[in-house]
C-alpha cells in the first residue's frame, strides 16, 4: 500500500504536506476530559472583558450553554429570551443591526434548528454580525435521545450563504473560536458538544478560521474529521501504525470556508480519504470534503457519522460505537478503502 | 440636517400622500408584479413617518441618532420606497426598477441594497424581533432615538410576533413603536375568517403594551399617536391604524384580491386618475 501511495505521490507537483501540530497519543491519552461548550464560557468571560460590544443572548439554557458566568459578571449584556429561540435569532439580528456582537446561545436542536428561517433572512442575508452557538450536538448528547442530538445543523448552516460554521475539536478550541468568531463581521456557527472529551490538540497549535490541521502525518491515507470526534481519528491512526499502515489525521475544524488547499494537498499525498463526524454525512464535514474532491481531485472515500438515521437515547460511549464513530470504526473503514486505492 | 421636511402643513403631507400612492401605482405597473392594496392602505402612515415623525437625515442614512423605521411586513415595500424616494433617499426615476435584474430595489427589501432600508424583510413576523433587539441595543447605549415597527394584520398569525411582545413587555420597551396596519385583509381573504385576531387590543394590554386606536388614513392621527407613544414611559406602544385597503383607488378600496394583485395598463390609467382627481385643484385629463 505505501509503496503504491508513493508512486502516485511522485507524480504530484504540489507542496507535500506534512504534520503541523503533532498530537503524541501517548500525552493524548492522559488528556484533561472537559466539555467544549465549557471552553466558549472561557471565552465568554474574556470578551466580556475587552470587548464592550459583545452581549449574550440564551433561551432559558444559561447554565448548561456556559453563559451563566457571564450573566452574573456582565448581568446588562445578558438578555434571557425565554423558550422562544425564533425571536431570539431576530432580537440577535437587531441587537447587530445597531453595532452590537451578540452570541445566541442554545442547543442546536433549537437554535438553528427552530430558528432557521430566522437565521436565514434576518442574520444571513441581512449580513447581520450574529454569532450562533449549537450546544449538545451528535450522538453524544447521550440519554436524552434524538429529539435533543442535533445531526442536521451542519448541513443547515453551510448551505447559507454569509455564513462561517467551526467546530472545535476539544475545549481550549472552542475557546479559541470563540475569540476568532467575535473577530469576524458576519454570521459565525459554532458547534459545541455536552459531553466530558479530551482536551488534546497540543497547546501551541495555532488556530485559525478555514485553516485545518494536520495532527499526523501519513502517507497511505487521510483521515479528515471534525469536532471532538477527531480524537477517535488519532486513537485509530495509533492502531493502525502498529500494522504497518500510516494514516494522516486532520482536523478539519472549519467546514466553511473549507480549508480547499490542504484538504486536496492531503488527498494528493495519500489518494485515500476518510472523513468521520458526529452528524448526518448529508451535509456535513464528509459532504464537504466530497464536493471538494470530486470536483478537483477524486479519490476513493469512506463517509463515517450518522447514515440518514436519527439517534436514541444511551450513553454517549455506547452510541459512538454503535453508530461508527469510534476508532474501531476508523480502523476498519480504513481497512476498506485501502482496497479501493 | 436631520428631516428637512419637517415643515410641512398637513394639506401639504395629504399632497405627499396622493404623490406617494401615484409612485406605487406606476411601480407596480412598471413592475407586472407585487403587491397593490397594503402599500396604498398605508400611504398616509408612511407619509407621517418620513415627513412629520422620524428623525432621519437622507443626506446621512447612517446618521446613529436616527430613529429606525422598521419594516416587518416587507411585501408592503413599494410604499416605503416611495416614501424613501420622496424624501430624496434617491432618484424617483429608480422606483421604475422595481423588482427588476439589478435593482437596489427588490422585490422585498434588502437592507444591503438601498440606503435608508434598516432591515430584510419578507417572511413574516421577523421584523418586529428585529426593532426589539434595535431597542434594547438602543438602552443599552443610552441612545435617545426610537424604534418604529410597521406591522400588518395578517401577520399577527405568525407565532414569532407573540415571542416578541412578551419580550417587549417584560424589558418595557417604551422606546419602541409599533405601527399594526389593521386593513383585515390578508391573501386568502379576511383576516377574521383565515385566523381570527380579534380582541387584538386586548390581546397586546395584557402583554403589557400600551395601545392606542386611530384612522390609519388620517395622518394627522397618526402623528399624534405617534407623538403619545413618546409620552408613555413604562410600556411599548402598539398603534392600531385602521386602514382602506387600496385607499385612494375606487375599484381597489375593501377588495381583498388586490392584496396580492398589480393594475394592468387600463386599470393603471383609471387609478392614476381616481389620485389625481382627489386632489381636486387639478381636472384630470382622463375624464
Amino acid at each position: 500500500m505505501q509503496t503504491k501511495s508513493k508512486t502516485k505521490n511522485n507524480t504530484i507537483s504540489d507542496p507535500i504536506p506534512s504534520a503541523e501540530y503533532v498530537t503524541p497519543i501517548a500525552d493524548a491519552l492522559d488528556a484533561q476530559q472537559i466539555p467544549t461548550r465549557d471552553g466558549y464560557g472561557q471565552a465568554l468571560l474574556e470578551l466580556g472583558e475587552t470587548n464592550p460590544d459583545v452581549v449574550v443572548l440564551t433561551g432559558d439554557l444559561a447554565d448548561s450553554t456556559r453563559t451563566l458566568d457571564f450573566k452574573n459578571k456582565y448581568p446588562e449584556r445578558f438578555f434571557e429570551m425565554g423558550v422562544a429561540e425564533q425571536n431570539m435569532m431576530g432580537v440577535a439580528a437587531g441587537l447587530a443591526l445597531a453595532g452590537k456582537i451578540p452570541f445566541v446561545s442554545s442547543y442546536a436542536t433549537f437554535s438553528p434548528g427552530r430558528s432557521w428561517d430566522q437565521l436565514r433572512v434576518s442574520v444571513a442575508y441581512s449580513k447581520a454580525n450574529v454569532k450562533i452557538i449549537g450546544a449538545h450536538t451528535g450522538v453524544s448528547v447521550g440519554p436524552d435521545g434524538a429529539t435533543h442530538q442535533a445531526l442536521e445543523d451542519v448541513a443547515i448552516v453551510r448551505c447559507l450563504p454569509n455564513t462561517t460554521v467551526i467546530l472545535p475539536a476539544d475545549a481550549n478550541q472552542a475557546k479559541q473560536a470563540t475569540l476568532a468568531a467575535a473577530a469576524v463581521d458576519g454570521p459565525v456557527y459554532i458547534r459545541l458538544t455536552r459531553e466530558n472529551t479530551p482536551v488534546f490538540i497540543p497547546a501551541g497549535a495555532e488556530f485559525s478560521i478555514g485553516k485545518a490541521q494536520i495532527l499526523k502525518d501519513g502517507t497511505d491515507v487521510a483521515i479528515i474529521a471534525s469536532g471532538p470526534v477527531v480524537y477517535n481519528a488519532l486513537l485509530a491512526a495509533d492502531i493502525l501504525e502498529k500494522e504497518g499502515i500510516n494514516a494522516m489525521v486532520i482536523n478539519n475544524h472549519t467546514i466553511k470556508p473549507l480549508d480547499s488547499d490542504t484538504i486536496i494537498a492531503v488527498a494528493k499525498r495519500c489518494g485515500a480519504v476518510v472523513t468521520l463526524e458526529e452528524h448526518q454525512i448529508m451535509g456535513g464535514c464528509g459532504s464537504a470534503v466530497c464536493e471538494l474532491l470530486a470536483q478537483n481531485y477524486p479519490v476513493p472515500v469512506e463517509m463515517l457519522g450518522m447514515h440518514d438515521s436519527f439517534g436514541e437515547s444511551g450513553e454517549p460511549e455506547q452510541l459512538i460505537k454503535k453508530y461508527g464513530m469510534d476508532k474501531d470504526a476508523v480502523v476498519e473503514a480504513v481497512k476498506r478503502i485501502l482496497k479501493k486505492k | 440636517m436631520p428631516n428637512k421636511n419637517k415643515n410641512l402643513n398637513i394639506g401639504e403631507l395629504q399632497m405627499k400622500a396622493n404623490d406617494i400612492r401615484q409612485d406605487i401605482i406606476n411601480m407596480l405597473l412598471e413592475a407586472k408584479s407585487g403587491h397593490s392594496a397594503g402599500p396604498l392602505g398605508l400611504a398616509d402612515v408612511f407619509t407621517a413617518l418620513y415627513f412629520k415623525v422620524l428623525n432621519h437625515d437622507p443626506e446621512n442614512p447612517k446618521w446613529i441618532g436616527r430613529d429606525r423605521l422598521v419594516l416587518s411586513c416587507g411585501h408592503v415595500c413599494p410604499v416605503l420606497y416611495a416614501a424613501l424616494a420622496e424624501s430624496e433617499y434617491f432618484p424617483i426615476e429608480e422606483l421604475m426598477t422595481l423588482r427588476k435584474l439589478g435593482s437596489r430595489l427588490q422585490g422585498h427589501p434588502h437592507n444591503l441594497d438601498l440606503p435608508g432600508i434598516e432591515n430584510s424583510s419578507g417572511p413574516l413576523g421577523q421584523g418586529l424581533s428585529q426593532a426589539v433587539g434595535m431597542a434594547l441595543a438602543a438602552k443599552l447605549d443610552h441612545m435617545q432615538h426610537r424604534i418604529y415597527c410597521v406591522c400588518s394584520d395578517g401577520e399577527q398569525d405568525e407565532g414569532q410576533i407573540w415571542e416578541a411582545l412578551m419580550m417587549a413587555g417584560k424589558r418595557r420597551l417604551n422606546n419602541l413603536t409599533v405601527i399594526l396596519d389593521r386593513n383585515n385583509i390578508q391573501i386568502d381573504g379576511f383576516t377574521e375568517d383565515v385566523m381570527p385576531l380579534e380582541p387584538l387590543k386586548e390581546k397586546y394590554e395584557s402583554f403589557n403594551w400600551h395601545v392606542i386606536e386611530i384612522d390609519g388614513n388620517n395622518i394627522r392621527e397618526v402623528v399624534d399617536a405617534c407623538n403619545q407613544a413618546k409620552a408613555i414611559y413604562e410600556k411599548p406602544t402598539l398603534i392600531i391604524a385602521h386602514t382602506i385597503p387600496g385607499k385612494g383607488v375606487g375599484f381597489m378600496e375593501f377588495n381583498y384580491k388586490w392584496h396580492g394583485m398589480t393594475p394592468d395598463k387600463k386599470q393603471a390609467e383609471k387609478a392614476l386618475n381616481d389620485l389625481r382627481t382627489m386632489r381636486g385643484a387639478i381636472k384630470s385629463e382622463h375624464e
